[in-house]
């Protein structure tokens, strides 16, 4: 089984992914990336040239709506707030992204 | 037991007033109280209390004008937002989630007058074919409790199974609700994409989602279907096919040509499941159908094809579990979540983009086409649902080629778009359940129901209950 991978190349992409994982995590997930590419390699055995690829099975395009406002479907502020685990003053509580100099 | 009976049998009690909707609640709560305990298929239990008078309610109301599904109990696979109650994927980064609105399909059922009694147990957000990647203890098999219940349906699987509900709607993306259904004995239907809204069906993948019926019958599913289908303004995605009389298609005795794709009756596949499924054959060509043996190449890549596009919409999709609107920290994922999320990622990332994720789109076109020639020589599939009988409860979840393979039978149909409906054929020589699939071309639902009911009212493989609720 060929190696893709390493720890430093999934740790990249669990950042990308903005995913918390431990050092003993990103080993046992390493070792199961592996493993998955082995299987999805397969598809390079198929020749797809001039395939045209499809993304949705529907057939539909440019499903509008008419532009109204819909108030069954409107939140009050606090049933929007209601499942945050933070919040002040009406509004959502988030990490801080920028630090004091 | 009331819970053995169908849903055309329940609604036409009820009407005669044979018994009440109260009488069928009590004992959903029964089987509930009696065997959730071992079985683990739910994970909220609605409010005894408050089921009860809804019952009572509809008890109170009921005309001769009332729908089949007034009045009946049924359970709800957690991946279905339910307005004021708790809703959690399986997971814990939602596990104290209330949401502040409905799914349609859940609100077409209380439209309906259907009752609901539990939100069920499954492999959290959709990812797994065995229930145990679950953050509520795994699904046990009602049919025996050391192996799973399949997945990621599993829990209303078991629950119908285990008589603590009449009918479920459960979710397929890969097979979640098919490989479920034949592991525990009962009837589901995947349907065409796009039959029934998927407005608060929590995404897995986009583009595969389908949401879908499991009851004891085909004729049970088509009741449901009947009533949760149709276009719907939420969903952009949702078919403006009209919607057919489902519940009447059982009644057409149009004799088919039933396609069985080599392919998938290899070394690989368990042998008492493929000795089912050849009975099963036998039955059809004495019912006057025409069986034959056909060929579909491309779909023994239908795994890689899968699990290169289902990973990436789903790290799309999960992207905005980020803890701040609702649920906890993206550390509460599971080891075969993040593995998930990590592979798409990668497919969708600038160089790897068209060497997987795209390379796998190329490969669904392939799909469709092998699909398409496949129903110009018949009207319907016969395949087999998974290629083992249930495993035993901790032996695949580990191992993720081994989790992968398990849905090497149900994997192709979601990137088509095409129904598929697993029934109950017979059981193993270890007493498991074994189920087979019927599939046909997109909005073809009427074909599934009609040959699936001909087959349960000639055979009596669905009737059959697990020991434990004897």
């Amino acid at each position: 089984m060929a190696t893709h991978v390493g720890v430093a190349d999934v740790k990249k992409i669990a950042t990308l992914a903005n995913l918390p994982l431990t050092e003993s995590q990103l080993t046992s997930l390493t070792h199961a990336f592996d493993q998955t590419i082995d299987v999805v390699d397969e598809l390079q055995k198929l020749d797809t040239n001039s395939v045209v690829p499809t993304s949705q099975v529907t057939g539909l395009e440019n499903v509008f709506r008419d532009d109204v406002v819909d108030e069954t479907r409107m939140f009050p502020q606090e049933v929007a707030l209601s499942n945050a685990k933070r919040t002040k003053n009406g509004f959502f509580v988030v990490p801080a992204i920028f630090t004091e100099e | 037991m009331l819970l053995d009976q169908s849903i055309t049998e329940l609604s036409s009690g009820l009407q005669k007033k044979k018994f009440t909707s109260v009488d069928i609640v009590t004992e959903c709560f029964a089987n509930i109280e009696t065997f959730n305990p071992t079985i683990n298929a739910c994970i909220t239990v609605v409010d005894k209390t408050e089921v009860l008078k809804a019952a009572k309610k509809c008890d109170e109301t009921r005309t001769p004008q009332s729908g089949p599904l007034f009045g009946i109990p049924f359970v709800m696979k957690d991946s279905y937002v339910t307005k004021g109650v708790k809703t959690t994927a399986a997971s814990k980064l939602l596990e104290s989630f209330i949401p502040p609105y409905s799914a349609t399909v859940y609100q077409k059922l209380l439209d309906a007058g259907a009752i609901l009694i539990a939100k069920a147990n499954m492999d959290a957000w959709g990812h797994g074919a065995t229930s145990e990647n679950t953050d509520f203890g795994p699904v046990k098999n009602p049919w025996n409790t050391t192996r799973s219940a399949g997945g990621s349906t599993g829990g209303v699987a078991a629950a119908i199974s285990s008589r603590m509900a009449v009918f479920g709607i459960g979710e397929d993306t890969g097979g979640s609700i098919r490989n479920p259904s034949a592991w525990c004995n009962v009837t589901g239907l995947k349907v065409t994409y796009g039959r029934v809204s998927r407005y608060g069906c929590i995404a897995y993948a986009s583009s595969f989602d389908t949401v879908g019926p499991m009851a004891k019958t085909a004729e049970d599913c088509a009741v449901v279907l009947e009533a949760i289908a149709g276009v719907d303004p939420y969903d952009a995605t949702s078919s403006p096919t009209p919607v057919g009389k489902y519940s009447q298609a059982v009644q057409s005795s149009k004799k088919l040509t039933i396609g069985m794709p080599k392919e998938f009756f290899t070394e690989g596949l368990d042998h008492d499941i493929s000795v089912r499924i050849k009975e099963a054959a036998a039955v059809f060509t004495t019912l006057g159908h025409t069986v034959k043996e056909i060929s579909m190449p491309s779909i023994s890549y239908g795994i890689p094809v899968y699990y290169l596009i289902a990973p990436s919409e789903t790290s799309s999709n999960l992207a905005r579990y980020d803890g701040i609107r609702y649920g906890n920290g993206r550390e509460n994922f599971t080891q075969e979540t993040d593995r998930r999320i990590l592979i798409g990622t990668y497919a969708l990332s600038a160089g790897y983009y068209d060497a997987y994720y795209k390379k796998a789109q190329q490969v669904r076109t392939m799909f469709i086409e092998t699909y398409r020639k496949a129903f110009s020589e018949c009207d319907v599939l016969l395949m087999p649902v998974t290629p083992m009988q249930p495993t035993k409860l901790g032996d695949i979840v580990s191992d993720p080629v081994q989790n992968m393979l398990l849905d090497i039978f149900t994997v192709t149909h979601n990137p088509v778009g095409v129904p598929s409906l697993a029934l109950p054929c017979g059981l193993s020589s270890d007493n498991l359940p074994i189920g087979m699939q019927l599939t046909a071309p997109m909005f073809s639902e009427e074909l599934l129901f009609s040959l699936a009911h001909e087959f349960q009212t000639n055979t009596d493989f669905h009737t059959k209950k697990p020991k434990l609720i004897e």
